[in-house]
């Protein structure tokens, strides 16, 4: 049983916080019962009992151990650099769970197991947010608290869900779904001739370095102000990617593999269907995947040129007129979760249909 | 007794073999068809650092049911040389008939198959589907194609590894699928590009064996690429030793072992002299200079 | 009908026909089936207004009319490209440089913000593939939240970052820089993270035998392994550096940079002025990737790669 100097270090300084100076209230007797018994927690794990006792033991004692200034910033203030004892132990807390995070980077797992290192990052993450905006009285204007936004998510569902319609379910899907599909078409037809696959290319190649939501204002132009602009928008842009990832999955047959269908006498069709479409499908899929964070990211922008009075772009630019930040983030958090969902989604599909390439096997 | 087997027996030096040669022999083996005439062929072609000559002045004929190794050393051109055949590389002087017609259209008549180096399946493929490649792209009905699947995989001892997929599956085992390819649409020509290359020798020495035993079941004609003298002498009736680049043929040498042989027939006087005069020809052929 | 055997001679191969045959001519080609179909756009969709002015449908006009008229409008609905080029030269060559209507203006208000954010954002994203690569923490943790950060739309959030930063008092080039460095971060994180492991287990054995430190074993071989991943992701993060700068503009309605001019052309309707911001912003981008990829050349060369 070997101790570190981290491992001493963290209920030391949570212990320190305890007798610290915390503001006009101090500790009340809630708050107080839940940092001594983190404390308990913390040093009982140290002492290495079984490896589920003691992650246990630490998660509760982190569990806790949160509660604790959750409780104290409860009271009034001010608390802020007039409140030490309180970041002494918030700062013991976060080394626990750094040591916490780091025994659990060890745990040997796939599939679930790997999810509960992210995941509590994620969260404490959330926690020292709400814990540090609230506690040094950020002004709301410059970064709200994850509870502000989560209050408007909870109460503002009324106009965030049409905004997620118009943005996502028909300018997203309907421009991601086409512009891909054009990529992929035109990739074929560029393969089958050859002329137009090195004329074509290099011209991509110069495209996609354009800022391409640029041309936003030019399609309000061109299909008006509703969500078939966007769309428009989304589909220039998801072009390129399919395009230039297609070309290169079709082109990523091996030699061997060619000749054998040379020798089997099998024509063009035959040999793309059952050859280069199969072996092209893990870049067609790559591509798809960063088509998916591309629309969402392009469909939001090209709404700040101009939009009906709906879209995630269009409450996002109104609203920081307006100064209402929080309402700012919780459009963001609608923003990440749907596309991390669709991401998700598309990463699933490609699970099921390459599940032969060996970048799954270990 | 079919008449590959009696020119197999007929080819037999007296003193080898107690089995009786036929009275018909010579006229057995004239009336064999020519399976693969090469004349005069010669391929050159274009890099950056000038023309390579890859063959040059080959004339060869393969009567069908023969099996004929091509042996020498890297770059010699036998690689080359079974392109040549398999309409996979185009020659700059001469001719190849194959069944009579031109490697293209033996091609298109899909007279033969081949095996590579390398298993090249298909990962999305399981083994059986590999096998049904060549019965889809002929337009097969789906029966018949899996019929004729499970029957070729259990020809290379593969029965019941129908449904693994080429990942899951050993070097030698892909090997034996790619073989099974080879042979589902049934062609009368095997052409093998040194299949067993990159195998350890001992899964080697077990395909060997096997190829022996689906070769006279099955009569085929074979030509085989390889590195290796003791696997030319152990299969093949006809080793044709070849030069390093220009590719040229330097010697054809007859082997002629019994047929009933297994890989103890490699320790035998007869092996051994045989394999001795293609290492003679080999080294007579600057294939051993620096 | 046997021929003899003929050794064929060799093609002299001259490097500009090749050159000419692969690369310019089809390019060439597709250009100029793009510039064909544009100009029929371009008369598809301005005839409208134009055979409005010329008299409706009543009147009388030649096509010839009709053509000039669609190809020469000071606010088309699609500019012909020689309009664009037109202004372009115009507003690149034709006014001083620090010109309000100097495209060379806006484009270094634009490039500063861009290079800057890029410098941030390639600085960040290499410290953090070092520590995810060192540090098995942050590997477990700190991965797979990086990888759902770019789920989050940052250019979405630029208005925000921009108006809040302005609240605060700084406004200008560091908001813009900012957005454009957590745009870049990430392609540079990534890639340097699978450059730095890309060395070949039998390689990271060797060391080990020679008792390496981390600190040797990174500087002599994980660093020089992952050159070639570093400047691939370069290439990328400064494209998106560039976009992420233009995006930051939009906002407050700066008054500078080709974002800016962006925004003003679609106020103001002017365009052929949003044509040419858009294709100065892409010869920009250009450029920047070319420069990106001289170092990676230069870097190469050094270390002994290379044709």
């Amino acid at each position: 049983m070997r101790l570190r100097l981290a491992d001493l270090l963290a209920p030391a300084l949570m212990a320190a916080g305890l007798v610290a100076p915390i503001g006009s209230q101090g500790w009340t007797a809630p708050a107080l019962g839940c940092a001594v018994a983190a404390l308990a927690g913390a040093a009982l794990s140290l002492r290495r009992w079984n490896r589920a006792l003691e992650h246990g033991l630490s998660l509760l004692a982190l569990f806790l151990g949160a509660c604790a200034p959750l409780i104290v910033l409860q009271g009034p203030g001010p608390f802020g650099v007039e409140a030490p004892g309180l970041w002494l132990f918030l700062g013991g807390w976060t080394l626990l769970l750094w040591l916490r995070l780091e025994a659990l980077a060890r745990l040997p797992g796939r599939g679930v197991a790997t999810l509960v290192a992210p995941a509590l990052f994620g969260v404490a993450v959330l926690y020292l947010w709400q814990v540090l905006v609230v506690g040094f009285a950020v002004p709301q204007v410059l970064l709200p608290s994850p509870a502000q936004v989560g209050h408007v998510l909870a109460t503002r569902m009324d106009i965030l869900w049409p905004d997620f319609r118009q943005t996502f379910l028909k300018a997203v899907l309907a421009g991601f779904a086409l512009g891909s599909a054009l990529g992929f078409v035109v990739a074929v037809v560029a393969d089958r001739i050859p002329f137009l696959k090195r004329g074509l290319l290099p011209l991509c190649n110069l495209l996609s370095a354009m800022p391409i939501v640029g041309i936003a204002p030019i399609m309000v132009m061109w299909f008006g102000f509703d969500w078939q602009s966007k769309a428009a928008v989304i589909v220039v842009v998801t072009f390129f990617p399919m395009l230039v990832n297609t070309l290169a999955g079709l082109a990523s047959a091996d030699a061997m593999q060619r000749d054998l269908m040379h020798c089997l006498a099998a024509g063009y069709a035959q040999t793309l269907a059952k050859l280069r479409l199969p072996t092209a499908l893990p870049f067609i899929f790559n591509a798809l995947k960063i088509n998916s964070t591309l629309a969402l990211i392009s469909a939001i922008v090209a709404e700040f040129f101009g939009s009906p009075i709906l879209g995630l772009g269009f409450r996002i630019s109104t609203e920081v007129a307006k100064l209402n930040v929080d309402v700012v983030w919780a459009v963001i958090a609608i923003a990440a979760l749907a596309g991390s969902m669709f991401y998700g989604l598309i990463a699933a599909v490609e699970r099921a249909c390459t599940f032969w390439h060996p970048s799954y096997r270990s | 007794m079919s008449p590959s087997d009696s020119l197999s027996h007929a080819a037999l030096a007296p003193q080898l073999s107690a089995a009786p040669v036929a009275r018909s022999a010579a006229s057995a083996v004239a009336a064999t068809p020519i399976a693969i005439d090469i004349r005069k062929l010669a391929l050159t072609y274009q890099t950056a650092d000038g023309p390579v000559v890859a063959l040059s002045e080959i004339d060869l004929s393969v009567r069908r049911g023969e099996f004929v190794s091509f042996i020498g050393p890297s770059g010699c051109g036998k690689t080359t040389l079974m392109r040549v055949i398999a309409d996979l590389a185009t020659p700059t002087a001469g001719e190849v008939a194959v069944n009579g017609v031109s490697p293209g259209a033996a091609r298109l008549a899909r007279a033969y198959g081949y095996v590579f180096q390398a298993p090249a399946l298909y990962a999305w493929r399981n083994a059986l589907r590999n096998v049904m490649l060549p019965l889809e792209i002929m337009g097969m009905p789906a029966a018949e194609r899996r019929a004729r699947a499970e029957k070729y995989l259990g020809m290379v001892g593969l029965a019941g590894f129908e449904r693994k997929h080429p990942w899951q599956l050993s070097g030698g085992m892909q090997q034996r699928v790619s073989l099974a390819r080879a042979l589902a649409f049934e062609p009368d020509l095997l052409l093998m590009d040194e299949p067993f290359g990159a195998l350890d020798e001992i899964t080697r020495d077990h395909l060997n064996e096997q190829l022996l035993r689906l070769w006279q079941q099955t009569q085929k004609t074979v030509i085989f690429v390889t590195h290796s003298i003791s696997e030319a002498v152990f299969l093949s009736g006809r080793i044709v030793v070849m030069s390093p680049r220009p590719g040229r043929i330097l010697e054809i040498i007859e082997s002629r072992l019994p047929a009933a042989r297994g890989l103890d027939v490699r320790e035998t006087p007869g092996f051994l002299e045989v394999a001795h005069r293609v290492r003679q020809a080999l080294r007579a052929g600057h294939s051993y200079d620096d | 009908m046997t021929t003899d055997a003929v050794t064929i001679p060799a093609l002299p191969r001259a490097f500009g026909v090749d050159l000419l045959t692969q690369r310019v001519v089809p390019v060439a080609a597709v250009v100029a089936l793009i510039l064909v179909a544009w100009y029929a756009l371009a008369v598809w969709l301005n005839s409208p207004q134009v055979i409005e002015r010329l008299g409706g449908a009543e009147g009388s006009w030649s096509t010839q009319e009709l053509l000039r008229g669609c190809w020469s409008m000071e606010r088309p609905v699609l500019p012909a490209p020689h309009q664009i080029a037109q202004d372009l030269y115009q507003s690149v060559f034709g006014t001083p440089i620090d010109s309000k209507r100097s495209l060379v203006f806006h484009a270094g208000v634009t490039v500063s913000a861009t290079v800057l954010g890029f410098a941030f954002g390639a600085v960040l994203g290499i410290l953090l593939a070092v520590g995810i690569v060192h540090l098995g923490v942050l590997d477990r943790s700190l991965l797979p939240w990086i990888i759902a950060s770019q789920t989050v739309p940052i250019l979405a959030i630029a208005p925000m970052i921009v108006v809040v930063l302005g609240n605060v008092g700084l406004s200008g080039l560091l908001p813009k820089a900012i957005i454009s460095m957590y745009l870049c971060f990430f392609p540079v994180t990534i890639g340097m993270v699978k450059g730095l492991r890309s060395p070949d287990p039998l390689q990271l054995d060797l060391l080990r035998t020679y008792s390496a430190s981390p600190a040797q074993v990174f500087w002599k071989l994980r660093w020089p392994a992952a050159t070639a991943f570093l400047f691939a992701s370069l290439k990328v993060a400064i494209a998106v550096s560039l976009v992420g700068a233009i995006v930051g503009e939009l906002p407050t309605g700066a008054q500078a940079g080709l974002g800016a001019r962006l925004l003003s052309g679609s106020y103001y309707g002017q365009t052929i002025q949003i044509w040419s911001a858009l294709i100065m912003a892409s010869l920009v981008g250009v450029a920047l990737v070319y420069i990106v990829g001289g170092v990676e050349r230069a870097v190469t060369r050094a270390q002994g790669g290379g044709r």
